[in-house]
C-alpha cells in the first residue's frame, strides 16, 4: 500500500476549509495536513510540512509567478469569479460550487498517479482507467493539438498537460499520437478525425 | 548468457542459431541458405565469399544487447558487405514482412465495425509510409555518402542531420508497439481469432528484428562513417 497522499489546504474561509476536510476525510488515500488561512511564507510552510499537493484559494496570492517555484502540484480553489489568465498558472482548478465529491476525488487521484508512477509501475492496485481529466486531454491530443494549445484550452499549465500525457501513455501502453487517436476512436471518446 | 559471451568464427553456425534462433532471419540477407550441417562460421563464410569478421560482428550485435564494438573492431573489420546487407534488410522488411502484416491488418480490419476498421488501416498505412520514408532517406542520403567515403572522395557536408537516427528509430519502434497494444488490448473481443493472435505475434517478431536493425545502424554504420570521415580528413 502507498503512504497516504498529503494535502495542504490554504483557504481563508473556515466554512470552506471545514467542508473540504469533511469531504476528503471520507477517502482513505488522502490525508489532510493542518489547514492554513493565509498564503504568507508559503515556500517556508511547504518546506516543513511534507505536502504532496496544495489546495489554494487564488485570492490569497498577489502574484501567480510564485506558483512555478513550488515543487508540488497546486490546485486553485474557486468559488468566486477569478480571471482565467491567473488560473492558468495553476495545475488544475477546482470549482467547489459545482464539484461533486467523486469529481474532487478523481481530480486529486490523477495527481497521486502522476506523483508516484516511478515505483508503482507494476503495483497490482494500480488504476488503469483514465480519469475524466486524462480523457479530456486525450481527446485534444487525438484532435492534433499541441501541449501548449491543450494547456490554454483547459486552463492548466503545460507541466500538468505533460503529466496527464505521461499517465495516459502509462495506462494505455500507447505512446504515439497516431496510436492514441486510434485508441480514442475505439473507446468512443471521439467520433473520427 | 552474460554480456561478455560473444560468438567467434570457430563456433559452428548451428550453435549460434541454437543460442539465438532469430539469427536464422538474417541468413537470407547474406544469401546463406540452410543445410550448412556442422560447418563452422568460418567455413560457411568461406563458402559464400563473406568476410567472416563482418558476419560475426553482425551476429554479435544482433544477439547481445549490450555488445558494443570497439573502435578498433570497427576499423579492422572488412565492411564491404555492410551496404548490401543493409539494403537486403530494408527489402526484407518492406517487401516481405510489412506487406505480409499489412495484408493481415486489412483482413482483421474487415472483420471490425467499419469506422474501427478504417482507422486501423489508416494507422498502419501511415506507419508503413513512415518506415518507407526513413529507409528511402537512408538509401538516397546516407548510403551514397558512405559509398563516396569508401571511395575516398569526401563531399563537404553543410547539413549532417541525415546522420541522426535516434528520433526516427524511436518513433518507428513506438508506433509498432502501439499497434500491438491496440490490437491485443483494445480491439473488440469478438474480433478476436487465431489470425489476430498470429498477427500480434508477427508484429512482435518484426518489432524485435527492426530493433536489432536499428542497433546495427547505430553501433556499426554510424561509427564506421565517423571513422571514414576522420580518415579522409587526415588524408587531406
Amino acid at each position: 500500500m502507498n503512504a497516504p497522499f498529503s494535502i495542504l489546504i490554504v483557504e481563508p474561509s473556515p466554512v470552506v476549509t471545514a467542508g473540504l476536510l469533511s469531504v476528503l476525510s471520507a477517502h482513505k488515500a488522502f490525508q489532510c495536513l493542518p489547514p492554513r488561512s493565509s498564503a504568507e511564507n508559503l515556500p517556508a510552510i511547504l518546506a516543513q510540512e511534507k505536502a504532496d499537493l496544495l489546495l489554494l484559494n487564488p485570492q490569497l496570492l498577489s502574484d501567480m509567478a510564485c506558483l512555478s517555484t513550488l515543487k508540488i502540484p497546486v490546485i486553485a480553489l474557486q468559488y468566486t469569479p477569478f480571471d482565467a489568465q491567473s488560473l492558468s498558472a495553476f495545475d488544475a482548478v477546482l470549482d467547489i460550487r459545482t464539484a461533486q465529491r467523486e469529481q474532487i476525488f478523481a481530480l486529486l487521484q490523477s495527481f497521486i498517479s502522476s506523483n508516484k508512477n516511478t515505483h508503482s509501475d507494476f503495483a497490482s492496485d494500480e488504476n488503469y482507467e483514465l480519469s475524466d481529466r486524462e480523457i479530456e486531454v486525450l481527446k485534444l491530443v487525438a484532435q492534433g493539438l499541441m501541449n501548449k494549445e491543450i494547456a490554454d484550452k483547459l486552463c492548466i499549465s503545460i507541466h500538468t498537460v505533460i503529466s496527464h500525457r505521461k499517465n495516459i501513455n502509462r495506462k494505455t501502453g500507447i505512446k504515439s499520437v497516431a496510436g492514441l487517436t486510434v485508441y480514442a476512436i475505439m473507446q468512443g471518446y471521439i467520433a473520427s478525425v | 548468457m552474460n554480456e561478455h559471451a560473444v560468438f567467434s568464427a570457430k563456433m559452428r553456425l548451428s550453435d549460434l542459431i541454437a543460442a539465438n534462433h532469430n539469427l536464422i532471419l538474417m541468413l537470407p540477407r547474406f544469401g546463406i541458405s540452410l543445410g550448412f550441417g556442422d560447418k563452422s562460421v568460418q567455413e560457411v563464410c568461406k563458402d559464400y565469399h563473406l568476410p567472416v569478421d563482418f558476419f560475426t560482428l553482425i551476429c554479435n550485435v544482433y544477439t547481445f544487447e549490450h555488445y558494443q564494438p570497439s573502435s578498433q573492431e570497427i576499423r579492422q573489420t572488412d565492411m564491404s558487405p555492410l551496404l548490401p546487407y543493409l539494403k537486403a534488410s530494408h527489402h526484407y522488411y518492406l517487401q516481405e514482412r510489412l506487406e505480409h502484416i499489412d495484408n493481415h491488418v486489412h483482413l482483421l480490419a474487415a472483420s471490425l465495425e467499419d469506422k474501427f476498421g478504417r482507422v486501423l488501416c489508416q494507422f498502419f498505412d501511415d506507419y508503413i509510409s513512415e518506415v518507407r520514408e526513413h529507409f528511402s532517406k537512408e538509401e538516397t542520403e546516407t548510403f551514397p555518402y558512405l559509398e563516396a567515403l569508401q571511395q575516398g572522395s569526401a563531399p563537404m557536408l553543410s547539413d549532417r542531420s541525415f546522420l541522426s537516427y535516434d528520433e526516427a528509430h524511436e518513433s518507428i519502434k513506438d508506433t509498432l508497439n502501439d499497434l500491438t497494444q491496440i490490437i491485443f488490448k483494445y480491439l473488440p473481443a469478438k474480433a478476436f481469432s487465431n489470425d489476430a493472435v498470429d498477427l500480434v505475434f508477427d508484429i512482435f517478431q518484426i518489432s524485435n528484428d527492426l530493433e536489432k536493425h536499428a542497433l546495427i545502424e547505430e553501433k556499426i554504420l554510424l561509427p564506421y562513417i565517423e571513422y571514414l570521415e576522420q580518415n579522409t580528413a587526415q588524408a587531406q
